[in-house]
């Protein structure tokens, strides 16, 4: 399964180890760990609850996903995303890219996190000491996403 | 005997407009001439009030079509999913 929306928290060796097992020709692996902060918009976090909207997003990843294998020479990806209610540090999100060699494999893990972030159907709602909030959408996520646009 | 699924809209409603409607989702019989996507939301911000507010023209409100992002000249049929959500903020 190249993307999953699950609750429970995944172990990152293992699921790099599945996503090259048995493939000589990888020579590169490339990932990124997204996590819980404590501290949001100068207010301590005390639970992030991540909400999705269940059919879409599976299909909104798995698009980002086809997007970046038909604009690197990637060998696969892997998105595993977390749903419910995380902790300050608790693991959210693996994007995992494998490629014969690094470039590919570092643009293509950049690249799904940035459409990720702004295509994907998720929202995190925090509950801080001064109650809970939905987060904002972040304009600096629309400029990383559209970065790879204007390279296009 | 027509399926009922097939003669309403499913609207769905997502993160902080699930709350500021109170709902998850409902079914619709589409109005005539509520055949788009733009004309849905100009449709439903006229029930007034939390509507009103969070539908206004220029709110950020991300509108999808049976799972796919839409613009607002998205045609929108019965038997279709429609779902409003603000923007998306996992990752």
């Amino acid at each position: 399964m190249p993307v999953r929306v699950q609750t429970e928290d995944f172990d990152v060796a293992r699921e790099l180890a599945v996503l090259r097992a048995g493939d000589p020709a990888i020579g590169a692996v490339a990932a990124f760990i997204g996590t819980v902060r404590d501290v949001n918009d100068s207010a301590q976090v005390a639970t992030m609850t991540l909400e999705h909207y269940p059919g879409m997003t599976e299909k909104a990843l798995a698009a980002i996903v086809d997007a970046a294998k038909s604009r690197w020479n990637i060998v696969d990806a892997l998105v595993v995303h977390r749903v419910g209610a995380l902790k300050p540090a608790d693991q959210i999100v693996l994007v995992g890219v494998t490629s014969a060699h690094r470039g590919e494999a570092f643009a293509a893990c950049e690249f799904i996190i940035d459409y990720l972030k702004t295509r994907a159907p998720l929202w995190k709602k925090e509950e801080t000491g001064e109650g809970t909030r939905w987060v904002e959408a972040r304009a600096t996520d629309d400029d990383a996403a559209a970065r790879w646009q204007s390279r296009e | 005997m027509r399926d009922a699924a097939a003669d309403t809209l499913n609207l769905v409603y997502l993160a902080r407009l699930r709350e500021a409607f109170g709902m998850a989702s409902e079914r619709i019989q589409p109005p005539a001439g509520i055949d788009t996507v733009a004309a849905l939301r100009a449709w439903l911000a006229a029930r007034g009030g939390t509507w009103a507010a969070e539908l206004a023209p220029g709110r950020a409100v991300r509108i999808a079509v049976n799972h796919d992002v839409a613009e607002p000249d998205t045609p929108v049929r019965a038997g279709d999913e429609v779902a409003l959500f603000p923007p998306v903020t996992g990752g």
